[in-house]
């Protein structure tokens, strides 16, 4: 059984169909990635999968389960995390404190407890402080560890948001453009980045426009073109695709 | 580590410890303990608009419950004034628990709307049941008696209120730098981000506006015994308003801030005394001057300035 599983997606805006009647599989472990042209319904996708959006018509299941339409901070307990293409930084923390946050759900969150500071409490958060430091590294943001979130650069804001979705530990993890706005050498890290996430165990979702990444680390590719199904399969059977080259070269060229 | 965080808390500690001596009489020290009553207000308020991003325009309501269940329990039904205390703070908790879901749906200007709302109908019962409050005139309360022990005169109230002040800060520093109050910032900051790493929006917001309508209505219990009188200008609209001032003149989400607002902003009318009728406008003239110049609010502005956030 595959690990995601949606059929039917359809997701209808006042009269926009920006998801219509998509359906894919996506198995444990792998790196599947989403594209499309610009308004493909990509984003809406993922909204619709991490509960922000409630669908319209069709099903979603993670490990068999119907989630369709449960709210964002239950499916987190299902190991679901994720990152956004418009920053979700929160610019009120530090840059450690965000990721900490990531670890919201591992973490004993009594109010009465955290207000008279419990030695449990005090030795978890500086253990924790320290894993979040750990994932700063991983995503090459040693230099920030001490800085305060609005104080950093929009590459590093976009990276912070990775080291925050992995401080969950997820068991699938969406990025939606990770690579977006950052420079060829930052490009470079992230895809090393999320290959180790992946080599890891942890099953990537992935929307990016980089389509040298894509064809790169993609295990499966998802092609949408106005919030349809154009082609899904391997990197070369996609890019083999008539739609596709269609969809894309007629668009793009 | 953030290092420094309790200096602040040890320099207050500090100041607090000498400041009666340094007193030149009984007015003073009732200024100050007026102060610290409101700083203490100021900081329960401050979690939920300045840490949690939640406006609250009603606040003083809940201050009112707490101060006329003291009243009202102790003078007509006999309670001893603890059991009152904690009927006003319980029964202010359940009713800020009971109207959360429905207002924290709501955002902005609606949820100011809500919040204000909320605290005029508290006034207008309060005004309006005169059999039980006295209504527009106000009503007498006892002195604080704990079990055998009477809380008397400004010295012995102001050790009271400078540790009870001393151990909310502490208890607020603890809170924010937790696991439950990084939730609660982090939904400020981006709620739809809070949401995906668990956190449930819903239930956090709850819990701090009932924690801090609670706190206001233990506080209105203390300072009902203290003034050793109620009126129903201490749950109305103005005072809510001041005490949202207070917030932001201190700085939002701010600690200390807390502090500072409230201690300006209770001195501020006696240093305007003077003006004869121009205080109002002097009042309004100092609050536009500090939001047009210092927008985040004292403390945050000095500390940036100072090279410390
Ligand atoms: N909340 C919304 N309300 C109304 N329309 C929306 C909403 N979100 C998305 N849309 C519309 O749905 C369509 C798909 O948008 P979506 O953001 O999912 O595209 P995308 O594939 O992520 O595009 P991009 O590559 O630019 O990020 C667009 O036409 C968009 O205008
Ligand atoms: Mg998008």
């Amino acid at each position: 059984m595959a690990l995601l599983e949606v059929s039917n997606l359809t997701k209808i805006f006042g009269g926009v169909r920006a998801v219509q009647n998509v359906s894919f599989a996506v198995d444990a472990g792998i790196v599947y990635s989403v594209i499309g042209p610009n308004g493909a319904g990509k984003t809406t996708l993922f909204n619709l999968i991490t509960g922000i959006y409630v669908p319209s018509e069709g099903q979603i299941r993670l490990d068999g389960r119907d989630i369709a339409g449960v709210a964002p901070h239950e499916l987190a307990r299902f190991g679901m995390a994720r990152t956004f293409q418009n920053l979700q930084v929160c610019m009120n923390m530090t840059a450690l404190e965000n990721v900490m946050v990531g670890a919201h759900l591992r973490l004993d969150r009594n109010l009465f407890k955290g207000a008279l500071r419990f030695p449990s409490i005090a030795r978890r958060d500086a253990v924790l402080r320290e894993e979040a430091a750990e994932l700063m590294r991983l995503v090459g943001l040693e230099a920030f560890i001490d800085a305060h979130a609005d104080a950093m650069p929009y590459g590093a804001l976009k990276r912070l948001e990775i080291a925050r979705a992995l401080a969950a530990q997820p068991r699938v993890l969406f990025l939606d453009e990770p690579a977006a706005g950052l420079n060829p050498k930052e490009t470079g890290e992230v895809d090393i980045l999320v290959r180790k996430v992946a080599d890891s165990g942890v099953t990537v979702v992935l929307v990016e426009h980089d389509m040298k990444m894509v064809m790169n680390i993609s295990d499966q590719i998802l092609v949408l073109d106005y919030g349809r199904k154009l082609a899904e399969g391997t990197a070369a059977e996609v890019r083999r695709n008539p739609d596709v080259i269609a969809a894309y070269l007629g668009t793009h060229q | 580590m953030p290092r420094s965080r309790f200096t602040g808390l040890i320099i207050i500690a500090v100041v607090l410890a000498v400041l009666p001596f340094l007193l030149p009489n009984n007015f003073y020290l009732d200024l100050a303990i007026r102060m610290l009553i409101n700083a203490c207000i100021v900081l329960g308020l401050n979690l939920l608009i300045g840490f949690a991003g939640q406006i609250s325009l009603g606040h003083a309501g809940f201050v009112g419950i707490g101060a006329y269940a003291t009243a009202v329990l102790t003078t007509h039904y006999g309670w001893s004034p603890l059991a009152a205390m904690l009927a006003g703070a319980l029964g202010a908790g359940v009713l800020a628990a009971l109207v959360a879901r429905p207002i924290f749906k709501l955002k902005g200007h609606y949820l100011a709307m809500a919040t204000l709302g909320l605290g005029i109908i508290i006034s207008i019962i309060v005004r309006n049941e005169a059999a039980l409050t006295g209504g527009p005139d106000g009503m007498p309360v006892p002195a604080l008696a704990l079990f055998s022990f009477e809380l008397s005169g400004e010295k012995q109230w102001y050790w009271v209120v400078s540790g009870i002040l001393l151990l909310s800060l502490w208890a607020s520093l603890n809170l924010i730098n937790s696991p439950f109050g990084r939730a609660l910032r982090a939904l400020h900051g981006s709620e739809v981000a809070s949401q995906v790493v668990g956190v449930d929006v819903a239930k956090y917001k709850l819990a701090i506006f009932v924690l801090s309508a609670v706190f206001a209505s233990l506080m209105g219990s203390v300072t009902a015994h203290y003034v050793g009188f109620v009126t129903p200008n201490v749950a109305d609209f103005f005072h809510s308003i001041e005490l949202v001032t207070m917030v932001v003149i201190g700085g939002m989400a701010s600690i200390y801030g807390s502090v500072i607002g409230a201690v300006l902003l209770t001195a501020l009318p006696q240093a305007l005394a003077g003006f004869e009728g121009w205080e109002t406008v002097a009042f309004g003239a100092i609050l536009m001057f500090c939001m047009i110049f210092m927008p985040k609010g004292l403390v945050p502005t000095l500390a940036a300035k100072f090279g410390r956030r």
